[in-house]
C-alpha cells in the first residue's frame, strides 16, 4: 500500500514540475467560467437555473476535452519509462510491477481529479455569487457533474494506460491514444446515427441502443449527466431519451467505473508479462 | 563452475538461456558467485553481459534453466525482499529530469525501506557536492549522474551489486575513488559483478573474469588460471648497458627459467621488465579461439 503511494506521489510531483497541473487547471477553470458566465445570460422564462444551462454545456464539452487531456497524460505513461530507461531501474527496486502501473495510474487520475474540481468548482463558485436562486437538486446535479467527469477522465487514463503497455513504441502508443479519442468521442457516435438512419428502426431497438451507448465511456458519461436529473433533461432536450433510458443512473456510474477497472487491469496483466 | 555449494553462493546461474525470437541473447550460461566475490564480466557490445543481469534481476526470465539469487527466484512474486538486499547501476544511467538529486535518491530510499537519514553519507561517501544535490538532475554532468547512480545502488547496504558498465564517462580520479568503494564493499562481503568495456582498469580490481562472447560464456576463472589457459607469450624486455633494449619471448611456464638464466649469462644487463599479456590481449585471444570453433 505504501509503495503505491510513493510512486503515485512522485507522479504528482512531477505533474507540478513540469506545469501539468498548473495548466489543465487553469483551462479547465477558464472553460468553465466562460460557459457558466454565458449561460447564466439566457435563461429567460424557460423555467431552468443557470446551473442547469452550465451542467449541459459544461457536460458536453468535458466529452470532448477531458478524454484528450486524459490521453495526452497517460499515454506515455508506460512506454516512455521504458524508454528513456527509468522502469528498469524502477523494477529492479522491491516493487511489484502491479504497484508501478496502479501507483503511476493513482498520480495521473489525482492530477485530473485535482483540475477538474478546482476548474469546474470554481465555475460552481461563480454560480453560487450570482443573483439567481439555486436549489438543492441543481446543486447534487452539478455536483454529480463534477464527479462523473473525474470518471470520465480516469476512464481514458486508464484506456492510455493500455496503450501505453501494448506497445514498445512512444509513437505508436500516441497514435493509437489518438485513433482512442477519435473512435470514442467523434466517430463512435456519427457511426451510431448512421446505423440508425440506415436500419430505420427494424432490427436496431431501444435496447440494442441502449447497450452500444453503454459501450462507449463517453456516451455513458453524457446519458448519465443529461437524463439522471430531470431539470437537466429538460433543458437539454432529452427528456424524452430519459424515459426511454431504462438504465439507473447508479448503472451508468458503475459502467464508468468498469471503465476504468478493465483496462488498468488489463493493461496490468500486460505489464506483468512484459520482458523489459 | 558447480565446485562451491549452491547453499553458501549468493548467485547461482544454471544452464541459462534467453531467447528473444530466433536470437539468443544468453546460451547455456552456467555462473556462481560467492560473498565478498568481485567478479568482472567482459565482452563485446551485444555479447550478452546486460541481458544476464537483467535475467538475475527478475527483469526478464529465462527461456531455459534456472536463476537463484539470495536463495529465491528473482522474477518470482515474492522476489521483493531479495531486491531489497540487491543494489543496481544500470548501462545507461536515466533519472527523473525534474527532480534534484535529494529527492530522486530519497525516492529510491522510501521504495527500498531504507532509512532516508544515510543519505547525507552516502552523498559524501559517491562525492556529490551539498551544492549539486539541490540542483535538478537534468542540469548534471555525466559524472555526476554516474554518482547519484551508484549512491541509488548502494541505499540500504546490499548484498549482491550489479554494475553495468560503471566507469563510462568518468574521468581517472573518479574511477579510482569508484574502485576503492567497490572494494570495501567486497571486503564488508558484498558479491560484485562488475560489466566492463575498459578491460585494463579491471585488473587488479576483480578476483575473477568472466568473458562473454555471442551470449556464451567463454571463460571464467582468475585473471592468473585465464593467463595459464590462454598461454599467451609472456615477452621479457632487457635494456642492456648501452641503452638498447632486447626483447624475447617465451611461455608463461619458462618465464622464471628465463629470467634466471637472463640474470646469469648477461650479468651487465641495466634493467628487466616482464610484460604479461594484458587483459585486452587475453580476451581478444579468447574470442579468436570461439570464433575458430
Amino acid at each position: 500500500m505504501n509503495t503505491l503511494f510513493i510512486i503515485a506521489g512522485k507522479e504528482v510531483r512531477d505533474g507540478l514540475r513540469n506545469r501539468w497541473v498548473v495548466a489543465t487547471t487553469l483551462l479547465m477553470a477558464a472553460l468553465a467560467l466562460t460557459l457558466s458566465f454565458l449561460g447564466a445570460a439566457p435563461t429567460g422564462t424557460v423555467g431552468v437555473g443557470p446551473v442547469e444551462i452550465t451542467i449541459v454545456s459544461l457536460s458536453s464539452l468535458t466529452i470532448f476535452l477531458l478524454p484528450l487531456i486524459a490521453l495526452l497524460l497517460s499515454f506515455d505513461a508506460v512506454v516512455g519509462e521504458i524508454d528513456r530507461g527509468t522502469m528498469t531501474l524502477l523494477l529492479s527496486y522491491p516493487v511489484a510491477r502491479w504497484q508501478v502501473l496502479l501507483g503511476k495510474f493513482l498520480g495521473h487520475a489525482a492530477i485530473i481529479a485535482f483540475a477538474t474540481v478546482l476548474g469546474y468548482g470554481a465555475a460552481g463558485v461563480a454560480l453560487a455569487m450570482g443573483d439567481a436562486e439555486i436549489g438543492a437538486e441543481s446543486w447534487r446535479a452539478f455536483a454529480a457533474m463534477i464527479g462523473s467527469s473525474v470518471l470520465l477522465g480516469a476512464a481514458f487514463t486508464a484506456l492510455g494506460y493500455l496503450a501505453s503497455t501494448l506497445v514498445r513504441d512512444r509513437g505508436t502508443a500516441a497514435g493509437i491514444a489518438v485513433a482512442v479519442w477519435l473512435a470514442f468521442v467523434l466517430l463512435y457516435d456519427m457511426g451510431l446515427l448512421g446505423l440508425l438512419v440506415a436500419d430505420g428502426g427494424k432490427t436496431l431497438n431501444a435496447d440494442v441502443l441502449n447497450w452500444a451507448l453503454l459501450a462507449n465511456p463517453a456516451d455513458t458519461y453524457r446519458l448519465f449527466n443529461l437524463t439522471g436529473f430531470k431539470n437537466v433533461s429538460l433543458f437539454a432536450g432529452t427528456a424524452g431519451l430519459a424515459a426511454h433510458v431504462q438504465v439507473s443512473p447508479s448503472v451508468l456510474l458503475a459502467v464508468l467505473a468498469g471503465w476504468v477497472v478493465a483496462p488498468l487491469a488489463l493493461a496490468a496483466a500486460l505489464f506483468s508479462r512484459k520482458q523489459i | 563452475m558447480t565446485d562451491t555449494p549452491a547453499v553458501i553462493s549468493t548467485i547461482c546461474v544454471e544452464g541459462v538461456s534467453k531467447q528473444y525470437g530466433d536470437a539468443f541473447a544468453v546460451r547455456e550460461v552456467d555462473l556462481t558467485m560467492a560473498p565478498g566475490e568481485c567478479v568482472a564480466m567482459v565482452g563485446h557490445n551485444g555479447a550478452g553481459k546486460s541481458s544476464l543481469i537483467k535475467l538475475m534481476l527478475g527483469l526478464t526470465t529465462p527461456t531455459a534453466g534456472r536463476i537463484s539469487v539470495l536463495g529465491g527466484d528473482p522474477a518470482s512474486a515474492a522476489a521483493s525482499h531479495i531486491r531489497r538486499q540487491v543494489g543496481f547501476l544500470p548501462e545507461s544511467v536515466a533519472f527523473h529530469p525534474s527532480m534534484t538529486g535529494r529527492e530522486t535518491l530519497d525516492f529510491y530510499a522510501k521504495l527500498k525501506g531504507a532509512s532516508r537519514r544515510d543519505n547525507d553519507a552516502l552523498f559524501e561517501r559517491v562525492g556529490l557536492e551539498p551544492s549539486a544535490i539541490k540542483r535538478r538532475v537534468g542540469t548534471y554532468s555525466k559524472g555526476m549522474r554516474q554518482r547519484l547512480a551508484l549512491a541509488q545502488a548502494l541505499l540500504g547496504g546490499p548484498k549482491v551489486l550489479f554494475l553495468d558498465e560503471p566507469t563510462t564517462g568518468l574521468d581517472p580520479a573518479l574511477r579510482q575513488s569508484f574502485y576503492e568503494i567497490v572494494r570495501d564493499l567486497r571486503d564488508a562481503g558484498t558479491t560484485v559483478l562488475l560489466c566492463s568495456h575498459a578491460l585494463t582498469e579491471l585488473e587488479g580490481q576483480a578476483d575473477r573474469v568472466v568473458v562473454m562472447s555471442r551470449g556464451r560464456k567463454v571463460a571464467d576463472g582468475s585473471l592468473s588460471t585465464l593467463r595459464s589457459l590462454a598461454q599467451l607469450p609472456v615477452r621479457i624486455r632487457l635494456t642492456m648497458p648501452a641503452g638498447n633494449v632486447v626483447e624475447m619471448t617465451c611461455a608463461n611456464d619458462d618465464k622464471v627459467a628465463m629470467v634466471r638464466r637472463v640474470a646469469c649469462e648477461e650479468r651487465d644487463v641495466a634493467d628487466i621488465e616482464i610484460v604479461q599479456p594484458s587483459l585486452d590481449e587475453m580476451y581478444a585471444h579468447f574470442l579468436r579461439r570461439e570464433a575458430a570453433e
